[in-house]
């Protein structure tokens, strides 16, 4: 059925995944695809009569290529790990969410949700797209959990099942609490408010004496709710500080929202006054809106990951009779002999027993050519095993590797502290220092006076004077700001890291992945010239190399591809292959029998050719730094710049060219020594910002003041951080610091604002002259104001930034 | 005029309805996804005999 077609000119995309089929095109069905896998799929879906897929949009189908065998599910037939897994079982259903990455498009929402159509033991399953996670309900006499996993994995979605789904069950239960209290306290708002219209307009005095009190009644009813539920966050957060003996933020608000909620009980149990219960519940509603504001962050993306979401669940053990059992990696001891196949993590540091292992170990080092490993060596743990299955020997359980021992450090353990040197708790401080010595003045003046004057006066400077300004400058300027970053692809993990940002000093890199663009290398060629039909015969042995290198090399070179006889791939070594009786071999120069050119640079990676047995010349393959680096650095000018490399130093000239004379480069460099370089910097007392993006950066970030982990796509992977940084947009980062110091700025503007308002309530107050009245005018006006300005000047700097 | 009594009652009454649905919504999780369900009400129901058609697409 399905036949195996040279490849022709024109290129043509499959059907199945929209990749351009390279290497070999397989047609059936009157369409083509880019190999058997896709074909596969696209067979499955058409039996169950499932090809809306392919309607609802173009090629949505992910590539079949990369395909670990289906036995490495096994594990999931183990009762303990799939107990670990599920979130619901009974006799007759069971409940689990699986989170799948590759999910990307609304044909995979309607595939999805389709399941039951492939396996009538599914009976419900829903997509939450933004999450990337599908719910499934299965029948466990009709079918297994393995079976689910596979049927999965074999349409294209496999679910990332990883080490950290089985260290207890996830508590992620969305936090609605703050909904709830918005809820209450805008329904409470709301009638109060109503209730409270009497008293606004003097035309309704007779309506006011017959139903005063009873609407004084009910206002203090609705108000209740607010003050014990809605507004706990604020009095909670105030005792907290005085605990510590700190003045934050909250402090003054919790005051004034006391003294506005207790003069008001009193006025209407006395029958002095209606009472400011509509200012109160207004005052609480508005500031819950500046919260969940500031709460609101990107749920979608992961910033506290560590090694085990990245680790398998289980790994391939070898018995003693050459057994092979599928074992949970938490169980795995000293001793153990593992099978580690295509494309499987290595869980554990261990010692390679037998077969070729190239380790990428691209996932911990940001390195991205995979490095070769001879019987014996140690491998450690977080690389990835490409090509042909391997044997090891653990020598080091799963918690003590070489990787995960960073994670003991206790860098990772504490609690991040609550900054308290935000502006915001700096103001609070002045603010109720200020309101505290005037309601003072205030009572100190009335008393010999008129002392009900004094008591209306104290009481009025301290509700006049509730900072809700201060309190929603801050979480509007931040959330915005927050916006606008995603909007370009610069993602925080909340609103506190823009302050943080805007007073950084020091910049720190990682080199690899962050500095230097990952997928690419520059290639250049040193020996003798090529001609048109050398360079045609080594594209075309080249061709049939799978290795990276051979692949890079391919991509570089023009021309056609012919036919190659006699092709032989050493592994670790080199090609060898025959074009019009010549012989052609590329690979290293071990392989090729010559002295590697040892000039200068030693340490790069070189692939040398040969045709017939005479060295033609070598390519060397060069970092290729991200684009627009020089001009990005040079806009950093003014900050301290430091490059951390895990990698050797035979770039330094060249970044020390790109970062200038001052800049300190550290070369070869573990990643505790990273962590500690970062702490002597903090010591310093320099403001730290951290940008890298592999496993081995995770402790450098975390100990940093902000850690960026650079991503190439962001659902992907990233270490712990406070911000993912999408790699197209890395050439804005200095905009982004600069905008968030402007940030800083527009907060300030805020507080000034915010101060007009309060010095005329207090000019008001103090003279005894405040009512409920000016209260009604006076806080909403300053409350919208304060929110209308925040939201208008971030988004006119966002403009003017150019953001 | 003794009626606003009733009328502030009903009003109050009414305003508590809404509120408590409000919160019954949250509570059964219909604010937690608010992308999905609108791309899956696009979808065609399926009729077996007839292919859906080629031009009815959704934006992602």
């Amino acid at each position: 059925m399905a036949t195996k077609a040279a490849l022709g000119t024109e290129v043509q995309t499959c059907y199945h995944c929209g990749d351009k089929c390279v290497e070999e095109v397989v047609v059936a069905h009157d369409k083509s695809f880019c190999c058997s896998g896709c074909k596969n799929v696209y067979e499955l879906l058409e039996e169950n009569n499932l090809c809306t897929y392919y309607n609802l949009e173009e090629n949505p189908g992910i590539t079949g290529k990369l395909k670990g065998s289906e036995s490495r599910f096994a594990y999931l037939d183990d009762a303990g790990v799939e107990a670990q897994l599920i979130s619901f079982k009974s006799e007759a259903i069971c409940k689990i969410t699986f989170y799948i990455p590759q999910m990307h498009c609304s044909s995979c929402i309607w595939l999805l949700e389709n399941l039951f159509k492939l396996n009538p033991g599914i009976s419900e399953s829903t997509v939450n797209f933004l999450r990337k996670e599908v719910s499934l309900t299965y029948f466990p006499q009709k079918t297994t959990l393995r079976e689910v996993v596979t049927l999965l994995a074999r349409i294209g979605y496999e679910p990332e099942i990883t080490l950290a789904d089985t260290d207890g069950k996830k508590t992620s239960k969305p936090n609605r609490t703050i909904i709830y209290k918005l809820g209450i306290a805008g329904f409470c708002f709301g009638n109060v408010m109503l209730l409270a219209f009497p008293d606004y307009l003097a035309i309704t005095e007779g309506l006011q004496r017959t139903f005063g009190s009873f609407f004084g009644y009910l206002s203090f009813l609705l108000s209740i709710p607010v003050f014990f539920y809605s507004a706990r966050g604020f009095f909670t957060s105030a005792w907290e500080g005085i605990k510590q003996r700190m003045v934050n933020i909250d402090l003054p608000i919790a005051t004034g929202l006391l003294a506005l909620f207790f003069t008001s009980i009193y006025q209407v149990v006395t029958g002095s006054g209606p009472g400011y219960f509509d200012s109160f519940t207004g005052l609480v509603f508005f500031m819950l809106i500046g919260k969940y504001f500031q709460q609101k962050t990107y749920d979608t993306l992961s910033f506290d990951r560590d090694y085990t979401s990245y680790f398998p669940v289980s790994v391939t053990v070898l018995k003693e009779g050459g057994e092979e059992a599928a074992v949970a990696v938490r169980n795995l001891k000293v001793g153990d002999r593992i099978r580690v196949r295509n494309q499987e993590l290595i869980p554990a540091d261990a010692i390679l027993l037998r077969g070729q292992a190239m380790i990428d170990y691209s996932f911990v080092s940001g390195e991205s050519e995979p490095v070769e490993k001879v019987m014996g060596e140690v491998i450690y743990a977080g690389g990835r095993q490409v090509g042909e299955s391997v044997e090891l020997e653990v020598v080091k359980e799963v918690s003590q590797g070489y990787l995960t021992q960073l994670w003991n450090d206790s860098v990772f353990s504490k609690e991040e502290a609550q900054s308290v040197n935000t502006y915001a708790n700096v103001a609070g401080k002045w603010f109720i220092i200020v309101t505290m010595l005037v309601a003072a003045g205030s009572l100190v003046y009335w008393v010999p006076r008129d002392t009900e004057m004094a008591m209306k006066a104290f009481t009025s400077v301290l509700i006049i004077a509730c900072p809700c300004a201060l309190s929603l400058a801050t979480p509007f300027v931040h959330g915005h700001t927050l916006r606008v970053f995603g909007r370009n692809k610069f993602y925080l993990k909340n609103t506190s890291v823009v302050e943080t940002l805007a007073k950084i000093d020091t910049i720190v890199f990682d080199k690899t992945g962050t500095l230097t663009e990952p997928s690419a290398a520059e290639i250049s060629y040193t020996g003798k010239t090529l001609s048109e039909a050398q360079l045609q015969s080594i594209k075309s042995v080249l061709s049939h190399s799978t290795h990276p290198l051979s692949q890079r090399i391919f991509q570089s070179l023009q021309g056609e591809v012919v036919p190659v006889s006699h092709f032989k791939e050493i592994a670790g070594k080199g090609l060898v292959g025959e074009i019009n009786d010549a012989v052609i071999r590329i690979g290293s120069a071990s392989y090729l029998g010559v002295k590697a050119d040892t000039g200068s640079d030693t340490l790069k990676t070189t692939v040398y050719v040969s045709v017939d047995g005479v060295l033609l010349g070598y390519y060397t393959f060069y970092n290729v730094y991200r684009k627009g680096l020089k001009h990005i650095l040079h806009e950093l000018e003014g900050k301290k710049l430091a490059v951390l490399s895990g990698d050797n130093d035979h770039e330094q000239a060249r970044l020390q060219d790109l970062l200038g004379t001052e800049a300190e480069l550290s070369f070869n460099q573990s990643p505790l020594q990273k962590l500690e370089y970062i702490q002597q910097l903090k010591d310093r007392q320099h403001k730290v910002l951290m940008v890298g993006d592999g496993l081995n950066d995770a402790g450098a970030l975390k100990q940093s003041d902000a850690g960026i982990a650079l991503s190439n796509s962001v659902t992907n992977f990233s270490p712990s951080c406070d911000a993912i940084l999408d790699a197209a947009a890395f050439d804005k980062l200095s905009k982004f610091l600069g905008f968030s110091r402007k940030t800083m700025k527009i907060i300030l503007a805020t507080f000034a604002v915010s101060l007009v308002y309060n010095v005329i309530g207090l000019t008001l107050a103090v003279q005894g002259l405040f009512s409920p009245l000016v209260s009604a005018i006076l806080m909403p006006i300053s409350s919208l104001s304060v929110i209308i300005f925040a939201t208008l000047s971030v988004k006119f700097a966002a403009k003017r930034a150019g953001l | 005029m003794y009626i606003i009594f009733l009328m502030i009652a009903v009003s109050v009454s009414v305003a508590a309805a809404f509120l408590v649905a409000f919160l019954w919504a949250v509570r059964s999780g219909q604010y937690d996804d608010d992308y999905t369900p609108a791309v899956r009400m696009l979808f065609d129901n399926e009729t077996p005999a007839k292919p859906a058609r080629k031009d009815d697409k959704s934006t992602s």
